[in-house]
């Protein structure tokens, strides 16, 4: 019988999907993993391609399968397809579908919304791992070079899982999309990745914590709409990289949370109580928290444009059709068809910023961005509660979302960090106390130097309260290869 | 008073609110607000399966209490209570193991150290209960080899492999192994408690097993059902359990071991454990293990090739040569002995056959005089720094 629990390693394809018996499938995937692993060998630098990192590797999607920790050589992680355990009897639920059977196959008339959804979420995988591919080089520390390499194998297991789709259920076009993953690079002239976001560098590492807390946040986001899917396969792939994306989550709040400890940790040694009093804290060898506050601008900003348009037809059409839900679709008490509702949405009405009510189903994004908006305030009470208690006088804020956008009603003009709409020339004067300048990066660039013994942290970030699986404080989470 | 309860909980200054736990309880038991993720005391019932998916290892928290702390208390917390003093019945008010029968014989087996005992301060964080009665785990035996040759007396090293579960045990924790069958009225028999005798990295380091040292009892239900096991068998396992009889991580703490028979068994997996980890000057190790003879010692072989700069040695017999017991070897070896109980480094570990305490005691007590000192007071300060272990059956 298939074992649809444990992952099976019968093909070179780790899966549970039963790829033995699917030949078709299995040749396409197994025609596209030369390409796949020539991307990895060509994006990590080769030192640490051979060394031995402690890593998590789903063994089965069942809840005490997908942790084993053990080392190993990343090129030799085993990427593999994985969905979560098919639910019986599951019914699509919301949109015109709602109630009815889920779908095992891809229904013909929404083909093409469907392939567009899964391309742009494939397409952000990879683009991640692009951006933070030096980073490995200035780790702070083995435990923190540990996690990253985590992240980077399990977006590259991420971006397997959307292939295995687009090939199973595709087809020829499928599997061109699938191949034109692996031609797209982040950064690039000519191929850049679909989404901004993705584009962007991550030149240091307070910018790899950030980008983990508030960009993969909202990849959480789309993952967790995407996994109330009509289209069942879609569901079950999303549910279980939900399960990956939280360890995501975990390097982003926990990291920002360290750096803030750093600093409040040295100022109180240091005897400095005013948080602005900048110099003196970097003399420190630590980041100064306004500085932090500007890269939390700046990442939380970037990541509301990733949710698109507020006010939206393609969101409620793929809503409408059963592709895409709402966050915790399944916990909302209402018909799920959001027929006659509204949602308030703000927007500029005469060079206003105005709250709007709109049809609920075309405000699909909006709320998904206020559901995002209230998850990533979570972490920054932890960090405010953390700064009280060392006694610093001083509060990380998110900034309004009219606050430097790229997307949306809010591209079109300049606010401030409160949300007050302002004139160019007040935007030019504010802006360097609102966004990292030049030299802050490049203060920031200057604390980037590697620490790579075990049990060991650079000065600008606190050793973690836990460790990794348990594992005591000097654990030698990678064996570095030093060739 | 009510009797007290064990609860789940979850550590909100660790926890960073993904809701994996909540996603995967199968009950319902987890939920959460804007501020914490809670476990509901009234729905949860230990299965476990939020343990190994949650990032961050805050939700391996467990509190004894008289009164379940409400959701919310839970919500309104900025940081995990503190463990309540609620006593010194250990089986009641203890956190060795979740289910009541396991907590009730490892209690029992506590009971020398003449009051409740606890981890050391430096002992790595234990797992317990992983696996129950109702949801055991399956390991398969790779190995059942004898330690002694003695028919009289037939002790095994068996191994069991877990494949691919997680099955995180430490240095001096047991395992239950729950014998096929059922007893006289029909129900499935309870598991038997067996001390884990390989190290937390594997027996063979690496690999997902653990070893158990098994003395074949006559008419014994479980011993002589696992001593029988051929290679590939399988067997239900639950636990781990044990949260105090435990090795500190500080490589400078001194190991005083007093052993009889399979008590060598978590000696064992603490020699082991020093011999994979150390790399510098420790705190050494000494131990007192006493046999009826040296074919019914187990382990004599691989013992005599751990180096003494890690393991003093002191092997006794009571039916050979000089006929000897440990505590007639402590109070030949009395100033080395008294330098260590006076000494805040040292860690004492007692384990084997429940004859064995009282002559222990009776040495330690002459010793303490020695210097001056009262055994009953230097053990209680002992036991409350976590210092001070006994486990005997």
């Amino acid at each position: 019988m298939l074992d649809l629990i444990n992952v099976s390693y019968d093909t070179q394809i780790p899966n549970n999907v039963g790829l033995a018996q699917d030949k078709k499938v299995l040749k396409a995937l197994e025609k596209w993993h030369p390409g796949y692993i020539n991307w990895w060998n060509d994006l990590i630098p080769q030192n640490f391609q051979e060394s031995m990192v402690y890593l998590r590797t789903a063994v089965s999607v069942d809840p005490k399968g997908w942790a084993k920790f053990d080392y190993v050589k990343m090129p030799e992680y085993r990427w593999g397809v994985l969905l979560a355990p098919q639910v019986e009897d599951r019914r699509i639920p919301m949109g015109e579908h709602a109630g009815e059977l889920a779908w095992q196959e891809v229904p013909g008339e929404y083909r093409n919304m469907l392939k567009r959804l899964i391309v742009i979420q494939g397409d952000t995988e990879p683009g991640s791992v692009e951006q933070q591919r030096f980073l490995g080089l200035t780790a702070p520390s083995l435990y923190d070079m540990r996690n990253l390499f985590q992240v980077n194998v399990e977006e590259g297991r991420h971006l397997w899982a959307m292939v295995y789709l687009l090939q199973k259920y595709f087809g020829k076009d499928g599997r061109e999309e699938a191949d034109d993953l692996l031609i797209r690079s982040s950064g690039s002239e000519e191929a850049p990745r679909m989404l901004g976001a993705f584009n962007e560098e991550t030149p240091d590492w307070l910018s790899f914590f950030m980008f983990t807390y508030f960009t993969d946040r909202d990849g959480k986001m789309q993952l967790e709409s995407l996994a109330q899917s009509g289209f069942d396969p879609l569901s079950r792939t999303c549910r279980f990289m939900l399960t990956e994306e939280a360890h995501h989550m975990f390097v982003g709040e926990t990291g920002v949370g360290r750096v803030i400890q750093a600093t409040c940790e040295a100022m109180n040694k240091a005897g400095i109580t005013d948080p602005y009093d900048i110099d003196k804290i970097r003399d420190l060898g630590v980041i100064d928290l306004p500085t932090i506050q500007k890269k939390l601008n700046l990442h939380y900003s970037l990541s509301l444009d990733l949710f698109g348009q507020e006010v939206s037809t393609n969101a409620a059409n793929a809503f409408n059709s059963g592709i895409k839900g709402r966050y915790m679709e399944m916990r909302i008490d209402d018909d799920h068809k959001l027929k006659d509702d509204t949602y308030v949405v703000r927007t500029i009405v005469d060079g206003k910023i105005v709250a709007q009510e709109v049809p609920a189903l075309t405000a699909i994004n909006m709320r998904l961005r206020d559901d995002y908006v209230r998850d990533a305030a979570g972490g920054l009470g932890r960090w405010n509660k953390q700064i009280a208690k060392a006694g610093v006088e001083f509060e990380m804020k998110l900034p309004d979302e009219a606050f430097h956008r790229q997307i949306g009603v809010f591209s079109a003009i300049r606010a401030n960090p409160e949300g007050v709409i302002i004139t160019q020339d007040a935007w030019d004067k504010g802006v360097k106390d609102w966004l990292p300048t030049k030299e802050d990066g490049a203060f920031i660039q200057s604390l980037m130097v590697p620490c790579f013994e075990p049990g060991k942290y650079a000065s600008w970030i606190a050793p973690p309260k836990v460790g990794i699986d348990n594992k005591p404080g000097d654990f030698e989470y990678v064996k570095l290869h030093m060739a | 008073m009510n009797k007290p309860v064990k609860q789940h909980l979850i550590d909100p200054e660790i926890c960073i609110r993904c809701y994996t736990c909540e996603m995967t309880c199968p009950v319902g038991a987890i939920e959460h607000d804007d501020n914490n993720v809670v476990v509901n005391a009234d729905s949860c019932n230990f299965c476990m399966d939020c343990i190994p998916v949650c990032p961050t290892g805050s939700i391996d928290e467990w509190r004894v209490v008289v009164e379940p702390y409400s959701l919310e208390a839970q919500y309104s917390w900025e940081e995990l209570p503190e463990q309540e003093e609620l006593g010194q019945d250990e089986a009641a008010t203890g956190l060795e193991a979740l289910d009541d029968a396991m907590a009730a014989l490892l209690a029992e087996a506590h009971k020398g150290a003449g009051g409740k005992a606890k981890a050391p301060a430096t002992a790595a964080k234990p797992s317990i209960n992983m696996y129950n009665l109702g949801k055991p785990a399956t390991a398969k035996i790779t190995g059942n080899y004898p330690l002694t040759d003695d028919p009289e007396h037939d002790v095994r090293h068996i191994i069991l492999d877990l494949g691919n579960l997680p099955f995180p045990v430490l240095e001096g924790q047991s395992v239950g192994i729950i014998p096929p069958g059922t007893d006289a009225e029909g129900k499935p028999h309870l598991p038997r408690l067996y001390s884990v005798s390989s190290p937390r990295d594997g027996e063979r380091p690496g690999f997902n097993n653990l070893s158990l040292t098994v003395k074949r009892e006559a008419g014994g239900l479980c011993s002589n059902y696992l001593c029988d096991l051929p290679t590939g068998a399988e067997v239900q396992v639950t636990g781990p359990f044990g949260a105090t009889f435990l090795l500190p991580a500080d490589a400078e703490a001194k190991l005083l071991m007093i052993c009889t028979g399979t008590g060598s068994a978590p000696m064992r997996a603490f020699t082991m454990r020093r011999q994979r980890t150390l790399n510098g000057p420790s705190g050494g190790m000494t131990m007192f293990f006493g046999a009826r003879t040296k074919k019914s010692l187990p382990y004599f072989g691989p013992l005599s090739k751990v180096p003494k700069s890690l393991l003093e040695q002191h092997l006794v017999y009571s039916r050979e040569g000089e006929k000897e017991y440990v505590q007639d070897r402590l109070i030949a070896e009395e100033e080395k002995v008294a330098e260590l109980l006076a000494d805040p480094k040292t860690h004492i570990y007692i384990c084997g056959l429940r004859g064995m305490e009282e002559g222990v005691e009776r040495a330690f007590t002459t010793i303490a005089e020695s210097i001056g000192e009262q055994w009953i007071a230097m053990r209680d300060v002992m036991r409350e720094d976590g210092r001070y272990h006994v486990e005997t059956y």
